[in-house]
Formats: structure tokens, C-alpha cells, sequence
């Protein structure tokens, strides 16, 4: 139904999408994660408390997630162009994706580790293991379903903001969809971007879920 | 073996409002290879006392000392080394629930630097010990209350510690399932020569497995000595009132008897199933003649409530088989009484 030039637009749309949400969830986890320990761990709760660190990271996430991602995108272009030479293009996006991730993958891992039961760390405690310990093999293995289904909550709404980003010029289907939806009102080509942002909306939640239930032996 | 002394040990607890003092000035000496029980009521501070043994709560004021030496000259690093060698077990189990039970095990081995293999065949020895050898790939939500408290004992044992704490140990547990775990704790402190220290409420634990005990009220030891001493001389109010919470119902029989017409008595038993509807108001209702309930009693039997009832019939009544009917149509059972409730 579509010509070859708009079918083969579609399929680089889809590509630069998954190019868009995998690498800046990863890259989000490899500064968030890390982040969303050092929040559990310097609570005042937590196995170090540190007032200082843990405020600091506070204000950081706070900061960073209360600025909307449309405004967050225009604030990061020059960042952008000094990180990847570009303003725009889906590795300029990638920049921005993972600047507002960072805060967001934190805070749920923050979450995801303070509901492992403290019973647990206590004895772990007893047996004499540090804190590394505790984070590496209690807090970690003990709360692994949790983060399964945080990454999976956070991949979604990756993959939403890309089409945010798409709006200015990121690439990928949000793109299609707003330049032949909104710009050019072929509404056929916006239809179909919009069912495949469903499905692969649907392909992650479905794969996260199975995984992270596949993975939990709490369940006897 | 190992001794642990306890002295001039104080805990303060800095809360908004105001501070709590957990424990004051306590002294015990608990001798090496000891079963020694800690009781008191809940909020006595027993718990605490036994987070200062191994430094899990840094005491305030005063020392803890193992075989000599003062927890509190440790560094940070030689503690957690230290705490090796005191094992823990506690009321919850807190086992990790997404590793498998010989992981469990391994667990203290894996912090110890022991390499995968050599920690297998040790958890594997520890959970002969522990009589679940069969469990080793099962998961810790698949076990009873009672294989999941082996399975932390067998975890607390796997770096040969020189003391075993046990915080509570038995009471999540129904009472077939603590007498099993007392019996195995007691032949660890035989055969290991482990000095076992036990926290609990229950009277019963101390009596069947505790060679010495210090009664804990409001933060201070209140008596401490033998367990027949205490027994049979218990001194403070506190002691007294635990034994008689522990004789239990032999203890409060003698009035409410003398004024009954003795009928016929039976036992009945509540399950999950039955515990809902109010089985014995409903009998009532049915029947117009009332029963004397001489005993109720419910229990946690593995996480699941049940009761037991010893109910008397009016004298010579003549419905007491269409009532026994009527009770064993709503699913108890229902057994005789022979004996003097």
C-alpha cells in the first residue's frame, strides 16, 4: 500500500527507534544504577549513611526530573553538539534521553532496593559481610524481579520519549509520525508508526514480565 | 568454645522524641559450651542484648568481651572478621529468597573467599547435619517454617563459629516444629561444642533445652542462675509470672470446675476451613442448650491459625450425639476427653 521509498523509510524509522530506546536505557543504567545504590546506601536508613552524598544525589535527581524532556531536549543541544558534534540526529538524542533516564532509572532503583527485607541484610551483617558484599549479593539478587520490572517500566517510557525527540529532528518513528501527521496530514503513514509504537510497546512489557517472573523463586 | 562476658552494658536509643533506654547496666557471664536463655516479655530489650554480642548495635556504655577479648577495641574490618565466628539465627529465618537452599549455605562461605566447589561440599555436609539433604535445589519459599530455620542454621554453622545466637528462633514455629529444632540445636551444642545463647518469651524453650537463664525486664537482668533454681525458687515477680504462663492451663483449672455438673466433654480442633463461621454460637442457637467451654486455645500451626475447644455438655442431655453430629458436619474434629481439663 506504501510506495518502496516509504516502506523502507518505516523500517529505518523502527531501527533508529530501538537504536534510540536500547542505547540510551543502557547507558541510562550504567549511570543510573549505580546512583540508585549510592541513594539507598547513604540514606539514613541505609548501610552508610552519608546526609551529604544523599542529599546531593537527591537534588541532582529532583532537578533533573523536574524539567520537562521537551525543554530538557532544547537545554542539551549544545551538550549534545560537544558530546557527539551534533544538535540533532538520534545520537544527539541519545544524549538527552540518557540525561533524563539517569534521575528516573535512580529513583526506582532506589526503590526496588529498599524494599529488600532488612531481616535479610541483618543477617547478612552477621555473617560478616561489608557493604559491598551486601550490595553485590543481597541487595541485588534479592531484589531482581523489582528491577526486571523497573527496567521494563523504564524502557517504555524510553521508547515514548523518543518520539518526543523525534519532534525535533531526532529520527525514528516519532519523526515519521510528526512530519506526515502533523506536518503533511498523511494520516495513513502517522496510523501505522503509531501501531508499531504500540507493538513494540507491547514486545517490551511482554518480554520484561515474562523475565522477571521467569526469575523470581519466591513463589513456591 | 567460647565465653562470653557482658559488662556494665547500656543502650540508648536517640528517637525524635526523646531517647529510650533499651538496656541498663547489664552483666552476664554466659561459660563456655553453655545453652544459656535470655527470656523476657516483648520490649524487654532482649533483642538488643543480643545485637550487642556480636556488634550488630554498638552498645552505648559498657563492654562485651569473647573469650577475653572486648568487641569494642575491634575495627571495622577485624569485627566483620569476628562475627565469623558467631553464628546467628533468627525468628523470620531471613534466608534470601531467590537463592536456593545449598546458595543459602554457601552464602558465608562465598564471603569467607571460599572457592564454589569447596563451599558446595560443605553446605552439603552442614545440610546432612541439619536432615535436608533431599532440599538442596529447592528454594527457600518451597520449605516449612521449620526446614527454612535448618536451612539458617545449617547457613549460621557453615564457618564454624565458636558461638551460635539465636534470636526468637522458635517463635514462628508450631510447638512440634520448635521441639524439633530445640533437639537439633541441642545436639550441635553437644557434638560441636558450640556456646548457644537463646533469646525468647517462651518459658517452655528455656525449661526443655537451657542450662543457665537471665531474666531480661525493662532493659536490666532481673535474676539469672540455673533454670531448676529459677524453677523452683523464682525470686522476682517477673519469673513467677512466666513459669505460670508457661505451666499454663494446669495452673488455672480449679475454680470454674467445682461449679460445673460434670456432663460429657469433648475436644474439638478448628482447621484453616472451619476457623470462619462461629461454629459454637451457632450450635447454641440450634440446639437451645448451652455448652461450657472449658478451654479454647489457638495456635499458629505453619502459618495457619488453628483452635482447639474443650467443650462439656449439660449434664444427661440428650442431644449431645446430634450436637457431636453438628459440629463434625462443619468439618472440626471432634475427640474425646478423658482426662481432667
Amino acid at each position: 500500500m506504501f510506495s518502496p521509498e516509504v516502506t523502507s523509510m518505516i523500517i529505518q524509522g523502527i531501527g533508529e527507534t530501538l537504536y534510540m530506546t536500547l542505547a540510551s536505557a543502557f547507558l541510562g543504567y550504567v549511570f543510573g544504577l549505580p546512583m540508585g545504590i549510592l541513594l539507598t546506601i547513604s540514606d539514613k536508613d541505609g548501610l552508610k549513611p552519608n546526609p551529604v552524598l544523599y542529599k546531593l544525589l537527591d537534588v541532582i535527581a529532583n532537578i533533573v526530573r523536574s524539567i520537562p524532556f521537551l525543554i530538557l531536549l532544547i537545554l542539551v543541544i549544545p551538550l549534545s553538539r560537544l558530546i557527539v558534534g551534533k544538535g540533532y540526529g538520534p545520537n544527539a538524542a541519545i544524549v538527552s534521553l540518557t540525561l533524563a533516564a539517569v534521575p528516573f532509572i535512580a529513583r526506582m532503583v532506589e526503590s526496588s532496593l529498599k524494599e529488600v527485607d532488612t531481616g535479610v541484610i541483618e543477617a547478612a551483617r552477621s555473617m560478616g559481610a561489608g557493604t559491598f558484599t551486601i550490595v553485590w549479593k543481597v541487595l541485588l539478587v534479592e531484589a531482581r524481579t523489582s528491577l526486571i520490572v523497573n527496567a521494563t517500566i523504564a524502557l517504555g517510557t524510553i521508547l515514548g520519549y523518543t518520539a518526543m525527540a523525534g519532534a525535533l529532528g531526532a529520527g525514528g518513528l516519532g519523526d515519521i509520525a510528526v512530519r506526515y501527521g502533523y506536518h503533511r496530514r498523511v494520516e495513513s503513514i502517522m496510523i501505522v508508526t503509531v501501531v508499531l509504537l504500540i507493538v513494540l510497546f507491547q514486545i517490551i512489557q511482554t518480554v520484561g514480565m515474562a523475565l522477571a517472573n521467569r526469575l523470581d523463586k519466591r513463589k513456591s | 568454645m567460647s565465653e562470653i562476658i557482658v559488662e556494665n552494658l547500656s543502650k540508648t536509643f536517640l528517637a525524635k522524641d526523646g531517647s529510650v533506654e533499651a538496656l541498663k547496666n547489664v552483666n552476664l557471664t554466659i561459660g563456655s559450651g553453655d545453652i544459656y536463655g535470655i527470656i523476657g516479655m516483648s520490649g524487654a530489650g532482649k533483642s538488643t542484648l543480643v545485637r550487642c554480642m556480636n556488634f550488630l548495635e554498638a552498645p552505648s556504655q559498657g563492654r562485651v568481651l569473647i573469650d577475653g577479648k572486648s568487641l569494642g577495641d575491634y575495627t571495622e574490618k577485624e569485627l566483620r572478621k569476628q562475627r565469623q565466628d558467631i553464628g546467628m539465627i533468627f525468628q523470620h529465618f531471613n534466608l534470601l529468597m531467590q537463592k536456593s537452599v545449598l546458595e543459602n549455605v554457601c552464602f558465608p562461605l562465598y564471603i569467607q573467599g571460599k572457592k564454589k566447589a569447596e563451599a558446595h561440599e560443605r553446605a552439603r555436609e552442614l545440610l546432612e547435619i541439619v536432615g535436608l539433604s533431599d532440599k538442596q535445589q529447592a528454594y527457600p519459599a518451597q520449605l516449612s517454617g521449620g526446614q527454612k530455620q535448618r536451612v539458617a542454621i545449617a547457613r549460621a554453622l557453615a564457618s564454624d563459629p565458636k558461638i551460635l545466637l539465636c534470636d526468637e528462633a522458635t517463635s514462628a514455629l508450631d510447638p512440634q516444629t520448635t521441639a524439633s529444632i530445640l533437639d537439633l540445636l541441642k545436639d550441635i551444642n553437644q557434638r560441636f561444642s558450640i556456646t548457644i545463647v537463646i533469646i525468647t518469651h517462651q518459658m517452655s524453650v528455656v525449661r526443655k533445652i537451657c542450662s543457665h537463664v537471665a531474666l531480661l525486664k525493662d532493659g536490666q537482668v532481673v535474676e539469672q542462675g540455673l533454670v531448676e533454681q529459677i524453677f523452683t525458687h523464682p525470686k522476682s515477680a517477673v519469673a513467677k509470672e512466666l513459669i505460670l504462663k508457661d505451666s499454663g492451663s494446669d495452673a488455672k483449672t480449679g475454680a470454674p470446675r467445682s461449679k460445673i455438673k460434670s456432663g460429657e466433654k469433648i475436644r474439638i480442633v478448628f482447621s484453616e476451613n472451619s476457623a470462619f463461621e462461629p461454629v459454637i454460637a451457632n450450635l447454641v442457637l440450634t440446639f437451645r442448650e448451652p455448652v461450657n467451654i472449658l478451654k479454647a486455645d489457638t495456635k499458629n500451626v505453619g502459618g495457619v491459625a488453628k483452635g482447639e475447644m474443650i467443650l462439656e455438655f449439660i449434664k444427661d442431655s440428650a442431644n449431645v450425639e446430634a450436637m457431636k453430629q453438628y459440629l463434625a458436619d462443619r468439618g472440626l474434629a471432634i475427640g474425646e476427653v478423658t482426662e481432667d481439663v
